[in-house]
């Protein structure tokens, strides 16, 4: 299935776009999401680290990713 | 209403913001206000950029407030957030606390502002005379 991941801060950069469409097999967990995005863009293992949400919430790596989720990649926050 | 989070484009009103938590039974309220350093680490910022993930930072701002009401006998607390450039010396972010006594005042606005740089998703990047960076996001 397709998803859409939403970028913030460094990851707009790394993506050169504030979104990006992946191509990731059904009933995926977001730690697999995360190995399909640092295949595609070697630059996010070189973050200090990062987190991704769905659906708004910080996602654990065994959290399933389903079609419609807004799932979105949290660079290291840094707000305040 | 004890709570009040927003995500603001325009500049912060500090007197505003306290006088919204300021109710008859507090003794006191305590207030935190972020500002714009000019220098990191020896290098003279020029400005910063402020970027948010607004519903999922409004989300992450009300859980740190339901946390506090569990945690801290508090009567009203405010979270205020700027998005955007900012200039040295502007306000990125103003917490005011009303509590019937200081304690609570002062451990409550010292745990908001700290969870806040931890958890809630807004990014600020630095420009400086010769380069720019997003702040923490490499080691």
């Amino acid at each position: 299935m397709k998803v859409t991941v939403l970028a913030f801060g460094i990851a707009k950069d790394i993506f050169g776009a504030s979104s990006v469409e992946v191509e990731i097999p059904g009933d995926t967990t977001a730690a697999r999401l995360k190995a399909v995005l640092e295949q595609n863009y070697p630059r996010l293992s070189k973050l200090a680290s990062y987190m991704l949400a769905v659906n708004n919430e910080y996602a654990g790596d065994d959290m399933h990713i389903k079609t419609g989720d807004e799932i979105a990649l949290i660079p290291p926050v840094s707000g305040g | 209403m004890k709570t009040n989070i927003q995500l603001l484009t325009e500049p912060l009103n500090v007197q505003a913001c306290v006088d919204w938590v300021i109710s008859p039974g507090c003794g006191g309220i305590d207030v935190f206000i972020g500002t714009v350093r000019n220098q990191t680490k020896g290098r003279t910022v020029v400005k910063l950029d402020f970027e948010a993930y607004k519903p999922m930072a409004i989300s992450e701002m009300n859980k740190i407030t339901e946390q506090v009401f569990e945690q801290f006998p508090v009567e009203k607390v405010l979270i205020h957030h700027r998005t955007g450039t900012l200039q040295i010396g502007d306000i990125p972010v103003i917490i005011a606390v009303a509590a019937a006594h200081r304690d609570a005042a002062f451990s409550a606005c010292r745990y908001i502002i700290d969870t806040l740089k931890q958890t809630v998703p807004i990014w600020k990047k630095e420009y400086f005379e010769d380069g720019e960076v997003w702040v923490g996001a490499t080691p």
